[in-house]
């Protein structure tokens, strides 16, 4: 998030979009409702009618994957209404000419056809997003799950950049993440082209840091996504993969894809659980959970907070660091380290924006990074005064519809997400009895006119059928979703990972396009 | 800025501020059954009642703004003698099961009946008797034992933003119930038990799984291991089990927690956690020493650097894990290993 | 309009209106159809008269005969006789209670002599469904003064000179009110009208709305025009169909004739009405409770301050005053502020409505000038106390007023006086009280009221008046211990001291004031067992006289729990008190006198 969560009480618009914050995001949903019943105006776009929906000033039920064509379309309206905020253009962005062409044909009348909603909807949302002095973007994977993923994003960035939106409290352009250390993970550089804190691992002044701080020669090659990890392990060009803590086998796509090459590679599994992927691997390691460990968490606004431990780990499980300082020392890396706040000191040594944080200081309350020096307070609010690169690019972005549509077999669009009383792969809240009462079995939600001309009553079992394949469930009749919608949960194994396109990927971040999948749907006899 | 006197104190306070929050600056605390500083005040309890000189009567310290010259008395005769009145009617209408309340031992009534020497009410007439709603999977509503100070209802509707309890009949008759007392089961409840969290008294309560007081736990603050909000909470451990999970103001989640937060907890203790490094032999997974399986995975990682060059493994990290951790994993993969072949889950 | 040469006003308020007043206006219309003299006679349906004891009323102008307790058998007699004779039907007049004398003209009436009609102006005297005769009784001039010739600041400032002080109960200065919503920033803000009239006995309210509707409209554009409101709410109860329906109409003839919404009289100035509608909850007369309610709401008070003026409906400033305070406005702007601060004593200025009722002739609404005695009202307007019973006390201020006792009844009515007698003016109800009632039941009985209606928040009120009322339960019982009363006044004292809002700081007044005038009663029912009205069941024996009893044995044969035994013709009677359920069927059925209740 460039902002922080409690910044929401500040904005005088808010534009929720691709996200079900109530469910996903449950705390943020209850802030984010208070604000708006003090006043803040409230712009929901979803294909589904999400609880928060009730809430909106303006819900627009677009349909999956078609976000860029009502960005721009709002923008469309903002130029055409001179909405915008001339200064800031002028003075922090690049490249606006290019953009305001690019909008021209984007007429709310334009999109309003492609999105599935009335076109005025669009131009009042535009209104209420720019009309106002300060204006946030909550935005999840509806909006990122795309194979244009991340120009729905830059289109979201161009919006808020147009109208100033961005550098202020109250405003913003601000990702939702899901899960609990997404965040930490991704400044670390979990990612297969960057050090921690984003340093790229091509960048030669980067790599001679790493290089010299850890005492090695390093690779300036990046690595291989989640997602082209697969497909190498298919080519034979990956033998060996060490997942930690993740479900690949319920939460990428393709499922049956996914399986086929877990089940090739030489896998090596560190879990909690014997889960869905261990199942499949050559070596398990018992890990430690959350309340088992010492450390820290990054949260979705920037925030690393502590992590303390409460119980010992069951049996012979270890803290997942342990684990990897053993193979480390094993395979001839002789560096120890006593416990986790050490291992964080190093962290802070080569990461710029966590150069201030320490563990006294994060001892009471969390620190927002960037956090440059032990007296800096940290950063609730990014980009203040000016975007981080200088001045913005006002990038074109231009929508083309998904390539899994238009296919006759495939008539429908199945889309994907998560519910209140489940968690990602139900790992953990699988283990609760009362989570499992509220939220059994894996379903589909199927507009009742639809359900209505296939002979579909509410509960009955049907089918739903991808490129990828089949799976079964039950139907829940609801007009949540438009009549060539279906939503099917992910969280659940033989569900919606079934069906999804793990092929065909973000051309940017490789990101698949989870949120749009064409599918067939039937009655179960 | 504001100066009054509180006990013979001088106090100087932001104007807007009440007298309660001008006593809690100079460390006097008032009592109170109904007060939190999320909500709009609604001075429900009135147990905060002090003596303000030259006022018609008790004010409420926990609406009642703080003036310039106010002049405050909080444990005079007057006051006291009005929250012992206070106590002794909430008693009188709450059973004095403290021995088997699961409560025991962080109820504010206890506290304060214990506080201002009451031992039982010197009333004896109707008391309320309801049936125990235990609809919801994850906690339970026993309005018998309902003090009516609002607080559920209240951080319902103005924080939590979720609606789903009211108070229904008025007078004597005042409960707090869901719309037609339909139960919770049937209601807009969304289970995340923030309502649970505030009740001062034995009402609301969480299911429990083990049986243990309050006094018996330890309780350990940390983060929450779900989704991307960072909400704090504290683990509630007794006999090395985390037996309660209870939320703890933060900047991120004021005080709140979601169903999975405060009640999905039972994965930590779960019998089915791996305990046992596993190794595949002849295609079924045994338990072996971590020497063994270390020895594997070293020996296999050696095996397809040398076959295959070291970016012929990969790894994918965890958003689950530690921040610590996921450096420590891409310092292997970089460092060890050689490979950026590392990735993780923020994609799905 | 037409002439006429005479004018038949039938009551069409609630009172009149359950006792077919309405079919009295039909039979009227049929009778002087019949005649053919229906374009001679106009016959009008007005407000409440105020005499309701005396109800149906029917008023014959220009005679002024006040016809009371008509029937619609009454009718063709006074067509033919009066209407069409010119013989005023004298059997049918009204009877003075105290003299029985015949009043020929209402103007004769005891019970108008000494009310000053300045609120109630109207009613009784219009229609009040049609506006024409509004205007013609110099209705929407103040309004054309207001918007035409008058400053907001200059409206506030004439109702801030009259000392007009809120009819509602609290009597706080209006024109303070006006001035602080006028000051309040804020882009929107609104008026309300507080019409949730929720004393049991109460009816000013409901008939202002019944009589002179159009009184509270223009009242509540003008003090619209004043703070900076364009809209308005009347918060009614449900229980008011006819006040609901009158107002409706009024809101809509002020629309139709350019009196309400945009650019009245041309000025620029718009302000629209919205009615309402409670569900009878006593709380919703409280202000914050009101607002609460017209918000969609539970009703139920929040703290002041904020004060409505400055957070009021939907977080917005807020002017809200109640019905008669709304209808003392545009006298005041027509007559001036100095006329109505020359009505009334130093600090209660202008004329109060009370609703009179209890054991007194003259049931009804009246409205006397500020400062009037408590014996001239109970005695020269209310008529006295029926069947030469002794006055015991007046409760005024509704269920949490106080009990008066007769050594105050020289006291003037006022805010500040009433206060410091232990009762309160509240929306003006007065209960007078004769020798037969007992104080303790007195106040139990209201406590009745005040802890059914009590909204539950907090803790004080909703568990102390429900211990209260235990407490007077066992006191009435003969149960109670002097511990009992000691304990119920300091309760009392806590609840007064501790509670959130008005109605439970103002709920133990009945208790509190009983045992400050009437302890002995109490002590009487602890420490004697006796229940000196001879109210309390509980405490009451029946007894047979012995030297009375003749042995006839109809007592024990009325006894319908035969607890009475003896022979008859042999044996005197006795009474089991055990078994006896003091129903006192015993007493009635006696001819001898013989049997007596102590």
């Amino acid at each position: 998030m460039t902002n922080s969560i409690a910044d929401i009480q500040q904005a005088d618009t808010i534009f929720v979009t691709g996200s079900n914050t109530t469910e996903s995001h449950p705390v943020i949903g209850a802030q984010l409702k208070r604000s708006v019943r003090n006043g803040s105006k409230l712009i929901v776009a979803d294909p589904r009618e999400i609880p928060l929906a009730a809430e909106a000033d303006v819900f627009l039920k677009i349909k999956p994957g078609t976000s860029i064509a009502l960005h721009n379309a709002m923008m469309n309206v903002i130029l055409e209404e001179k909405l915008q905020d001339e200064t800031y253009i002028r003075e922090n962005t690049d490249n606006f000419d290019e953009l305001a062409e690019s909008l021209k044909k984007y007429t709310p009348e334009y999109s309003a056809e492609i999105c599935g909603v009335d076109a005025d909807k669009i131009r009042e949302a535009a209104r209420l997003y720019a009309g106002v002095d300060k204006a946030a973007i909550l935005y999840c994977m509806g909006i990122t799950q795309h194979v244009n993923g991340t120009e729905t994003v830059m289109s979201l960035s161009n919006l808020a950049l147009i109208t100033g939106n961005i550098g202020k409290p109250g405003s913003g352009v601000n990702p939702l993440r899901g899960q609990n250390n997404v965040q930490g993970a991704c400044d670390m550089g979990a990612l297969p082209n960057v050090f921690t804190g984003y340093q790229p691992v091509g960048n030669p002044g980067a790599l001679e840091k790493f290089e010299k701080a850890w005492g090695v020669t390093l690779s300036d090659k990046a690595g291989l996504t989640v997602t082209e990890t697969f497909k190498a392990i298919e080519e034979d060009r990956v033998k060996m993969l060490y997942i930690f803590g993740e479900n690949p086998m319920i939460s990428d796509p393709d499922t049956h894809h996914a399986e086929h090459a877990l089940q090739k590679t030489f896998l090596v599994v560190q879990d909690l659980f014997l889960t869905e992927t261990a199942e499949l691997a050559d070596v398990v390691l018992p890990a430690a959970s959350f309340a088992e460990k010492d450390g820290t968490f990054v949260n979705t606004e920037r925030r690393v907070q502590r992590v303390r431990k409460a119980v010992k780990p069951p049996g012979e499980a270890k803290p997942d660091w342990v684990v990897f300082m053993d193979l480390m020392n094993r395979l001839g890396y002789e560096k120890k380290y006593n416990d986790a706040e050490e291992i964080f000191e190093e962290i802070r040594k080569v990461t710029p924006q966590y150069a201030g944080i320490t563990y006294d200081r994060i001892k009471g309350r969390g620190i927002q990074w960037p956090c440059p020096t032990t007296d800096h307070p940290g950063t609730p609010v990014l980009h203040i005064g000016k975007p981080a690169r200088g001045a913005g690019l006002l990038k074109p972005v231009e929508f083309v519809e998904s390539g899994e549509l238009g296919d006759e077999e495939y008539p429908l669009v199945m889309t994907t997400g998560r519910i209140l009383y489940q968690y990602h792969t139900r790992t953990m809240t699988g283990k609760t009895e009362g989570i499992n009462n509220m939220a059994p079995e894996v379903y589909v939600e199927v507009n009742p006119e639809l359900a209505a001309a296939k002979g579909i009553e509410d509960g009955a079992m049907v089918k739903i059928t991808s490129r990828r394949g089949f799976v079964t469930m039950k139907a829940k009749v609801t007009d949540r979703v438009e009549k060539g919608v279906l939503f099917v949960p992910f969280h659940w194994e033989s569900g919606a990972n079934v069906l999804t396109n793990g092929e065909v990927l973000d051309q940017y971040c490789k990101i698949p396009g989870l949120k749009v999948t064409g599918v067939n749907l039937e009655k179960m006899a | 800025m504001i100066t009054l006197k509180i006990n013979g104190f001088d106090v100087e306070v932001k104007e807007g501020a009440t007298i309660y929050h001008a006593a809690s600056s100079i460390g006097v605390k008032i009592p109170t059954l109904c007060y939190d500083e999320r909500l709009k005040p609604h001075g429900s309890c009135r147990i905060c009642v002090v003596e303000v000189e030259g006022a018609r009567s008790l004010m409420a310290s926990c609406s009642t703004p703080a003036a310039n010259g106010m002049v405050v008395h909080t444990e005079s005769e007057a006051v006291v003698t009005a929250r012992k009145e206070l106590l002794d009617l909430i008693l009188a209408n709450h059973p004095l099961d403290c021995l088997t309340c699961e409560k025991a031992g962080r109820c504010t009534l206890q506290d304060l009946c214990y506080q201002y020497d009451i031992e039982e009410s010197t009333f004896d007439g109707k008391r309320k008797s309801y049936e125990k709603d235990a609809s919801n999977e994850f906690y339970t509503a026993d309005q018998t034992k309902c003090i009516l100070c609002g607080k559920c209802v209240y951080v319902c509707s103005q924080v939590q933003n979720t609606d789903a309890i009211c108070f229904v009949d008025r007078g004597f008759e005042t409960h707090i119930g869901t719309p037609f007392d339909m139960g919770l089961s049937e209601s807009t409840c969304v289970s995340c038990g923030n309502c649970v969290a505030v009740c001062p008294v034995g009402a609301l309560m969480p299911k429990r799984k083990e049986k243990f007081r309050y006094w018996e736990v330890e309780k350990v603050k940390t983060t929450c291991s779900y989704c991307g909000v960072g909400c704090q909470m504290e683990l509630l451990v007794k006999d090395g089990k985390v037996v309660e999970v209870e939320p703890v103001k933060g900047h991120s989640n004021d005080g709140l927690l979601c169903v999975k937060g405060r009640f999905s907890y039972d994965f930590v203790n779960h019998p089915s956690r791996l305990k046992k490094p596993l190794v595949r032999k002849n295609g079924v997974l045994e338990e072996v020493t971590w020497d063994e399986a270390y020895e594997t995975i070293v020996d296999k990682i050696k095996e397809i650097k040398a076959a295959d060059g070291p970016d012929a493994i990969a790894a994918f990290s965890s958003a689950r894990g530690l921040t610590e951790e996921n450096y420590l994993m891409t310092k292997m993969m970089r460092a060890v290993i050689g490979t950026n072949n590392v990735d993780h889950c923020a994609r799905l | 309009m037409d002439l006429y040469r005479s004018h038949v006003l039938v009551c069409g308020g609630t009172g009149c209106v359950s006792s077919e007043s309405m079919k009295i206006i039909e039979s009227f219309e049929t009778e002087l159809a019949k005649h053919n003299i229906e374009k001679e006679i106009k016959v009008v349906k007005t407000g409440c008269f105020g005499l309701c004891e005396a109800g149906p009323i029917v008023i014959v102008y220009p005679e002024g005969a006040f016809y009371s307790m008509i029937k619609v058998s009454d009718v063709p007699l006074i067509v033919e006789e009066h209407l069409l004779k010119g013989r005023i039907v004298t059997d049918l007049l009204y009877k003075d209670h105290t003299t029985d004398e015949t009043m020929n003209s209402i103007d004769d009436v005891g019970f108008y002599k000494k009310q000053q009609r300045v609120a109630l102006r109207n009613c009784g005297v219009i229609n009040p469904e049609i506006i024409e005769e509004y205007i013609a009784y110099d209705g929407y001039q103040a309004l054309a003064k207001v918007l035409t010739e008058m400053t907001p600041d200059e409206v506030v400032d004439i109702i801030k000179r009259s000392g007009l002080r809120g009819r509602g109960g609290g009597g706080f200065p209006t024109g303070l009110k006006w001035e602080f919503t006028q000051k309040a920033p804020g882009d929107i803000k609104y008026v309300a009208c507080n019409a949730d009239e929720g004393d049991p006995g109460a009816f000013m309210d409901r008939s202002v709305l019944e009589g002179d509707p159009h009184a509270i409209v223009e009242a509540m554009t003008i003090a619209g025009y004043a703070v900076g409101a364009c809209k308005g709410f009347v918060y009614v109860r449900a229980e008011y169909p006819i006040a609901v329906k009158r107002l409706q109409i009024a809101i809509d003839q002020a629309k139709e004739n350019g009196l309400l919404g945009d650019d009245i009289f041309g000025t620029g100035y718009g302000f629209d009405m919205e009615i309402r509608l409670g569900a009878g909850a006593f709380v919703c007369g409280e202000e914050t409770a009101l607002i609460a309610s017209i918000e969609g709401k539970r009703g139920m008070p929040k703290v002041r301050p904020p004060f409505p003026a400055i957070k009021g409906i939907f977080d917005k400033p807020t002017l809200l005053n109640n019905v008669e305070t709304f209808a003392n406005i545009t006298q005041i702007i027509l007559k001036g502020a100095d006329w109505f601060a020359g009505i009334g004593t130093e600090k209660s200025k202008g004329t109060k409505v009370f609703a009179l009722a209890g054991k007194i002739n003259n049931t009804g609404l009246l409205e006397i000038p500020m400062g009037t005695t408590l014996r001239e009202t109970i005695y020269e307007v209310g008529g006295g106390i029926p069947n030469g019973k002794a006055f015991k006390a007046v409760q005024t201020g509704g269920p949490s007023g106080g009990c008066i006792p007769a050594e105050y009844l020289d006291t003037p009515i006022d805010y500040d006086n009433l206060i410091s007698l232990g009762s309160m003016m509240g929306s003006g109800g007065m209960i007078v009280l004769d020798e037969d009632n007992c104080m303790v039941d007195v106040a139990r009985f209201f406590l009745d009221f005040t802890e059914e209606e009590s909204c539950g928040k907090c803790t004080p009120c909703r568990e102390g008046t429900k211990r209260m009322h235990e407490l007077l339960d066992k006191i009435v019982e003969g149960k109670g211990t002097m511990d009992d009363v000691a304990k119920l006044e300091t309760l009392a004292k806590t609840i007064k001291g501790a509670s959130l809002c008005g109605l439970g700081q103002t709920a133990p007044n009945p208790v509190l004031s009983t045992l400050k005038y009437f302890r002995h009663e109490y002590e009487a029912h602890v420490n004697d067992k006796k229940c000196p009205a001879g109210v309390c069941q509980a405490l009451l024996q029946y007894l047979v006289i012995d030297d009375l009893c003749k042995k006839c044995g109809i007592c024990a044969a009325k006894c319908p729990v035969n607890c009475i035994s003896g022979v008859k013709g042999k044996e005197i009677y006795h009474i089991d008190q055990e078994r006896c359920i003091k129903c006192g069927a015993c007493l009635v059925a006696c001819p001898f006198k013989a049997i007596k209740k102590g």
